[in-house]
């Protein structure tokens, strides 16, 4: 008879029984489908780029334990949901993979910090962690940001070993100018600004390449392009993200990219130039679909996805910088709130202004 | 699912339905208990009134209470026996607030009363149908506990052409619904018959979701000979059995927000509820009991059980074999709606669907994180809400944003919280919200009562004042006159 009268602490709310989602699973699916193109980046650009990695990440999480402390917050539920390991993740994605370690910790400080916590934490933050990092670390420190190198796979003779690596990152050796490279955007910019059309520089000997399988200077996310798409096709399937911010935000660089290169080659590069160059794939699968940031309905998110990809595209071509994602996404950020008032759903029963439906006879 | 069907956007959750086992045992019957405790208020509207006194003993089917009011059902005893009290018992509420109701010590017998079965429901006119119906105490049985006369009587106020019964059974671990189409089809398809006869309507359209193929085919079959009655089998999606999902997905009707399905020409009712129709017709019988289901990881037997009225949770989970672990937590109704009854001392009610006993890592409790703002809210809830910004606004204390996001649509069948990642209780704000601002209509117009009622306070102390000062004025005037005429008197005589 004990069992039958059952003491309840507090009457529960409906449902009684929960999803299956989770913040932690969440971060830790996405994590799981950006596997592939780490470890891929990791054999192209060896110990110095998995050095940085190891850093920006934990960079991330010291500053979010802190500032969680700081806050007098629970340390456990917050740490544990895996969005500061992802936020560094994502960031040592988008930088040049042989970058100082000072850029790793700085990174982290102002994503974390000044992108994240200054506004409350996890789900708060008006703007990409991530990218605010790379945009302040890339308008402060603009020589390390844009120092890239040629892929040297870890097994090449020339890569350097684990102890060389740690000279690299705490820059008490330089980067040999042998192994440095333009990124191919960086290029055709410095070529145009040059009054060298893109007819002609690209045939130099020198000249960056379009690579599919990323045999050419680039971050991390840039380099496995492919491998990123692949990640992002998983999350859409595995449901967590939808289609809308990706294809809205490649197209947003295809067509202009489309016409562009069809009125005139000679100034604005081709279709698969601009997708496979710089931030446009991390960004559209894994950057521009953050949830915190982005709008929250499906129109939405196409506005939204559309306007990262053709803004990502006006900076690129007409800008002051070779690259633009990072850029495009923390101003389509900004209109994140506005996009989410104008683009609410029906409401069953009632038109979109929201009168009630008028019967038919 | 289809490849196109990720580019649809598609409302509703899909959670594990844990409806078998139970589904497919065969339904038992639970003895009369030795004392059943049927409350007078188990229905929308005002509670019945008792006509019963202690110390009488009343017959199975003899009404105890009567309605009252428009919206009212009136309750009959579900066993045979002696009424030993009137009083407040618990109620099946999450608040565990007393509620009035009659106790009856079983007899043992469980002998009916004298009933009139009606065999040829077809010749009698439509309102007669209904006026028996409501005689009979019928409900919605589908956890609405709508009186179903008031129903059935609106096919002659609005012009009804579909009739929809809904045997979607959305919410999972409930399948008595399941059960009883299975088991009694051609008893539902009679009530069907009835109701399309009550209320003018052309057709009558049954909604099944896919997952139940053995009710779907039962149901087919006693259906087969009358052409207008279609059985439907609908998408296995939560929740498919809110009645505008299910008029929308079977007629292709969007009930307008400040209408109800009456005004589109459609009545829903459950598949219970047209069993329950057909008993009290063609055997003159009141509802008295009704199927339902026991279920959930810390029962011992689950299953589906045919229950007295007022019958205690406590007696039926002894009679079906007890608890198996230990339950954490007790529900009275389905897991996605159900509500949480404080102890197992609470009687079973005309719209109890089921109890839930389940255990801790079922209920799996779990604090609520921040919004991520993922959206998965936006995309499960059916009624096309933004559940995400209505709580942002509750939290701020915004009701009337929260209102005007559409909160007053908010149907509370909490896809929103089962989806959300960071286990916030939606739901739980939207009903404090509700409440919160049904409160602030409340004391809005207490308020203009006593605005009105000073108002009037104002005018007649002003007119009493005004009175009496024309009423002291007029007594100076005859003084004066009075003493003029005196005065004049005086001279009179005087000279």
């Amino acid at each position: 008879m004990s069992q039958l009268s059952i003491a309840q602490a507090a009457p529960a709310a409906a449902p009684h029984v929960p999803g299956k989602a989770s913040v932690s699973r969440t971060m830790f699916l996405v994590q799981a489908t950006l596997v592939p193109a780490t470890l891929y980046g990791f054999w192209l650009y060896g110990w110095p780029a998995i050095f940085l990695f190891l850093l920006t990440v934990g960079s991330c999480v010291f500053w979010e334990a802190a500032c969680i402390r700081m806050a007098g917050r629970l340390t456990k539920p917050q740490l544990t949901d895996g969005s500061a390991i992802l936020t560094g993740w994502l960031l040592a994605m988008t930088l040049p993979p042989w970058a100082p370690w000072w850029v790793a910790v700085v990174g982290g400080l102002l994503a974390i910090v000044f992108g994240k916590q200054v506004f409350g934490g996890i789900g708060q933050n008006l703007f990409n962690p991530a990218m605010v990092a790379r945009v302040a670390l890339l308008v402060s420190f603009p020589v390390p940001l844009t120092l890239w190198v040629m892929p040297l796979p870890i097994t090449a003779a020339a890569a350097p070993g684990f102890i060389e690596s740690i000279h690299l990152i705490a820059g008490t050796v330089a980067i040999p100018d042998a192994v440095t490279s333009a990124s191919l955007l960086g290029h055709a910019k410095t070529e145009l600004s040059r009054g060298i059309d893109l007819l002609h520089s690209f045939t130099g000997e020198h000249a960056p390449v379009i690579s599919w399988i990323g045999a050419r200077a680039g971050s991390l996310g840039e380099s496995a392009s492919l491998l990123i798409a692949a990640g992002g096709l998983s999350m859409f399937f595995l449901g967590i993200i939808t289609w809308h911010i990706p294809v809205a935000m490649l197209l947003g660089v295809v067509i202009p990219a489309a016409i562009g290169h069809s009125v005139n080659p000679a100034r604005y590069l081709d279709v698969s130039a601009h997708l496979l160059s710089g931030g446009v794939m991390l960004g559209a699968f894994y950057i521009a679909t953050d949830y915190v940031t982005s709008p929250s309905t499906d129109k939405g998110k196409l506005i939204f996805g559309f306007g990262c990809g053709f803004l990502t595209y006006v900076i690129r071509t007409w800008g002051g910088y070779p690259e633009g994602v990072a850029f495009a996404v923390v101003l389509m950020n900004s209109l994140t709130p506005v996009i989410d008032r104008v683009t609410k759903p029906r409401i069953l029963g009632r038109d979109k202004r929201g009168r009630p439906l008028q019967i038919k006879d | 699912m289809g490849f196109m069907d990720f580019f649809k956007s598609s409302w509703g959750v899909h959670p594990d339905d844990h409806k078998r086992p139970a589904a497919d045992v065969t339904a038992r019957r639970i003895p009369v208990p030795p004392r059943v405790y049927i409350p007078f208020s188990q229905h929308v509207g005002a509670p019945a009134r008792p006509r019963v006194v202690v110390g009488q003993h009343v017959l199975k089917g003899e009404c105890i209470a009567e309605a009252q009011g428009n919206i009212s059902a009136p309750i009959h005893a579900s066993t045979s026996g002696k009424v030993t009290a009137i009083g407040e018992i618990t109620a099946p509420h999450p608040s565990g607030l007393p509620i009035l109701a009659v106790t009856i010590d079983s007899d043992g017998d469980d002998s009916w009363i004298a009933t009139e079965p009606i065999h040829d429901p077809f010749a009698l006119a439509p309102a007669d149908l209904a006026r028996k119906v409501a005689e009979a105490g019928v409900v919605g049985l589908g956890g609405a506990t709508f009186p179903s006369a008031v129903k059935l009587a609106l096919g002659l106020r609005s012009r009804i052409t579909q009739l929809i019964i809904n045997g979607s059974e959305c919410e999972p671990y409930l399948s008595c619904d399941d059960r009883l189409m299975r088991d009694s089809p051609d008893g539902i398809i009679g009530g069907i018959r009835i109701m399309l006869h009550a209320t003018g309507a052309k057709e009558a359209l049954v909604g099944i979701e896919d997952n139940k193929p053995e009710a779907i085919a039962a149901m087919r079959k006693a259906a087969a000979p009358y052409s207008e009655i279609r059985i439907c089998p609908v998408p296995a999606r939560y929740p498919m059995g809110s009645d505008r999902q299910l008029i929308l997905e079977l007629a292709g009707k969007e009930v307008p927000s400040d209408a109800r399905a009456a005004d589109v020409g459609v009545i829903v009712h459950n598949v219970g509820t047209a069993f329950a129709t057909r008993q009290a017709i063609y055997e003159g019988r009141p509802l008295v009991s009704r199927l339902m289901t026991l279920n959930g990881g810390a029962m011992a037997n689950p299953g589906n059980y045919e229950i007295l009225v007022g019958t205690m949770v406590s007696d039926l989970i002894a009679f079906s074999g007890g608890y198996k672990g230990e339950a954490a937590r007790l529900i009275m109704g389905g897991p996605m709606m159900g509500s949480v009854i404080p102890h197992a001392h609470v009687p079973v009610v005309k719209g109890t669907a089921g109890i839930l006993a389940f255990t801790a890592t079922e209920v799996a409790e779990e604090d609520a994180r921040n919004c991520i703002r993922c959206g998965s809210c936006i995309r499960a809830c059916p009624m096309g809400l933004l559940p995400l910004e209505m709580v942002n606004n509750i939290r701020a204390d915004k009701l009337d944003g929260a209102e005007q996001l559409g909160l007053g649509d908010c149907i509370s069948c909490g896809c929103c919280s089962y989806v959300c990642p960071s286990r916030i209780p939606l739901v739980q704000y939207f009903t404090h919200a509700k409440g919160q601002l049904w409160a602030q209509e409340r004391s809005k117009l207490r308020n203009e009562s006593t605005k009105k009622l000073a108002v009037r306070r104002t005018e007649r102390i002003e007119r009493e004042t005004r009175e009496k000062a024309e009423a002291a004025a007029k007594r100076k005037a005859d003084k004066a006159a009075a003493a003029a005429a005196a005065a004049a008197k005086k001279e009179t005589t005087g000279a």
